[in-house]
């Protein structure tokens, strides 16, 4: 994937809903308070697979969480960039899908929930920047086998897109070929080995992925 | 054979250790070893770092047993080499280096088998992988505010042959700051050794040439400040120094 040339960076909980979801539990252990700078994560170069390929579903999981994304391509070196300026480090977005087994604790997951081989199928086209005027009011939606299971749209970000830059530069710089995933939506619809998955985001793109027992593919 | 990789002279270089103190670049000069700059020694793709990987540092931070290894990944914006300078961020209290034996992988592995493991490895370099406590919160622990700050993991000097190094589970680790021992511990004390990583984590991720896998550190991590000199040294592996510097370095106002 040229695409990528640095890194791949998740962010958790970056969804109004999906931190709503947790409610009262973002105050209890283990969590204790909600979290204050963006919670990232990596999704590392062997999870990384194109539009069209399969995503290989391990024997012993019914179903992996399909995780809708708005993926930022950096078009810059980017180290404490004010949000009023952070789009101007942007070279364009791409539709990402940030796959998991499914799981409900946030404290420490094991890299093996989210790290597998194909876990990120990744949009082949970046849509330039200058065509997306607004990456905060971009409608996203999942389809498996062609119904529409979930409905969501980039403005119900916690971070808007500018403000994720600006907050995660802060404390690293993000460079060009890096790619910053700006959250992913409550509720992602699981899907089964035999299934296709289909992620379109407003004005950037479809990608579209058939799931397929692990060692089939 | 111990490789290094070198900016000098305008580009960047391969390298070999050639006499004490000096370095055969690939195109056949000779140049001191305080002539260069040091990057890290190979280049890299997937960083996997260990958590709490050796029983005595679980225990200084309090932790439990584990049912499986704690894994993180990091950033390529994390790594610098030898002789690099490393930010402590002024409203930091606890920020603390960890000496950590890094494994580089040389080839593809997939599902490999614990036997076969030593078969995929390229060799080993040194990692001092900051962490600054400060910034914890318990949310993807450790998160990468904490642990994937720019040039807060350095790797070096050396990339030392696998074929150079008979037995890595029988290292002996230290660190010194300022010259005085803070840490000491050898990786026979890992709770889980290198090819057993190794076949954990080809199970579910292919790794590739230039992964490298970060084994985690002994106990005996103090605060470290600006102006400290911190050299994290394996047996047998190389000597990696590092200067920590303040916020004034890097145009950052300081409120004192």
């Amino acid at each position: 994937m040229s695409l990528v040339s640095g890194t791949l960076y998740g962010v958790l909980l970056n969804y109004q809903g999906a931190l709503a979801a947790l409610g009262d539990a973002v105050h209890q252990p283990p969590y204790k308070a909600p979290p204050k700078a963006p919670v990232l994560y990596i999704k590392p170069a062997n999870t990384w697979i194109g539009d069209g390929a399969p995503i290989p579903v391990p024997a012993d999981i019914e179903a992996l969480q399909m995780g809708a994304a708005l993926g930022v391509v950096i078009g810059r070196t980017a180290c404490r960039v004010p949000a009023g300026a952070a789009l101007d480090y942007v070279a364009g977005y791409v539709v990402v899908n940030d796959v998991s087994v499914p799981h409900d604790s946030f404290y420490r997951p094991s890299i093996r929930l989210k790290c597998r081989d194909g876990f990120c199928p990744i949009g082949t086209r970046i849509v330039d920047r200058a065509r997306v005027p607004d990456p905060d009011a971009l409608a996203v939606r999942v389809f498996v086998d062609g119904a529409l299971r979930q409905q969501n749209t980039t403005a119900h970000l916690i971070r808007s897109t500018a403000q994720l830059i600006a907050d995660v530069t802060e404390f690293m710089t993000l460079s060009a070929g890096d790619v910053l995933l700006t959250g992913v939506p409550e509720g992602a619809p699981l899907a089964r080995a035999g299934q296709r998955v289909a992620i379109e985001i407003e004005g950037v793109g479809r990608l579209e992925n058939p799931l397929v027992a692990e060692g089939q593919a | 054979m111990r490789r290094a990789r070198v900016a000098y002279s305008g580009a960047i270089h391969e390298a070999t250790a050639a006499e004490d103190g000096v370095l055969r670049l690939a195109d056949g000069r000779f140049v001191r070893e305080d002539a260069v700059v040091w990057l890290p020694p190979f280049r890299p793709r997937t960083i996997v770092a260990l958590g709490l990987n050796y029983a005595d540092h679980a225990k200084e931070l309090a932790f439990n047993a584990q049912d499986e290894p704690l894994v993180f990944l990091k950033g390529l914006n994390a790594l610098v080499g030898h002789r690099a300078q490393t930010r402590r961020p002024d409203d930091a209290t606890f920020m603390h280096y960890e000496c950590e034996l890094a494994v580089v992988i040389g080839r593809p592995a997939r599902r490999v088998s614990r036997a076969a493991a030593y078969d995929y490895v390229a060799g080993y370099t040194v990692a001092n992988d900051y962490a600054i406590r400060d910034y914890l919160e318990n949310w993807y622990r450790p998160n990468l505010r904490v642990k994937n700050r720019d040039g807060c993991t350095a790797l070096g000097p050396w990339l030392v042959e696998r074929a150079d190094v008979p037995d890595p589970m029988r290292l002996a680790l230290r660190t010194t700051v300022n010259g005085k021992v803070t840490q000491e511990g050898n990786t026979r004390d890992m709770i889980s050794d290198v090819p057993f990583l190794i076949e954990y984590l080809s199970g579910f991720m292919t790794l590739d040439a230039g992964d490298v896998i970060l084994t985690g550190t002994p106990e005996g991590v103090v605060n470290v400040l600006p102006g400290d000199e911190v050299v994290t040294e394996i047996e047998g592996i190389g000597r990696l120094v590092n200067t920590i510097v303040g916020d004034e370095a890097f145009g950052r106002s300081v409120q004192r």
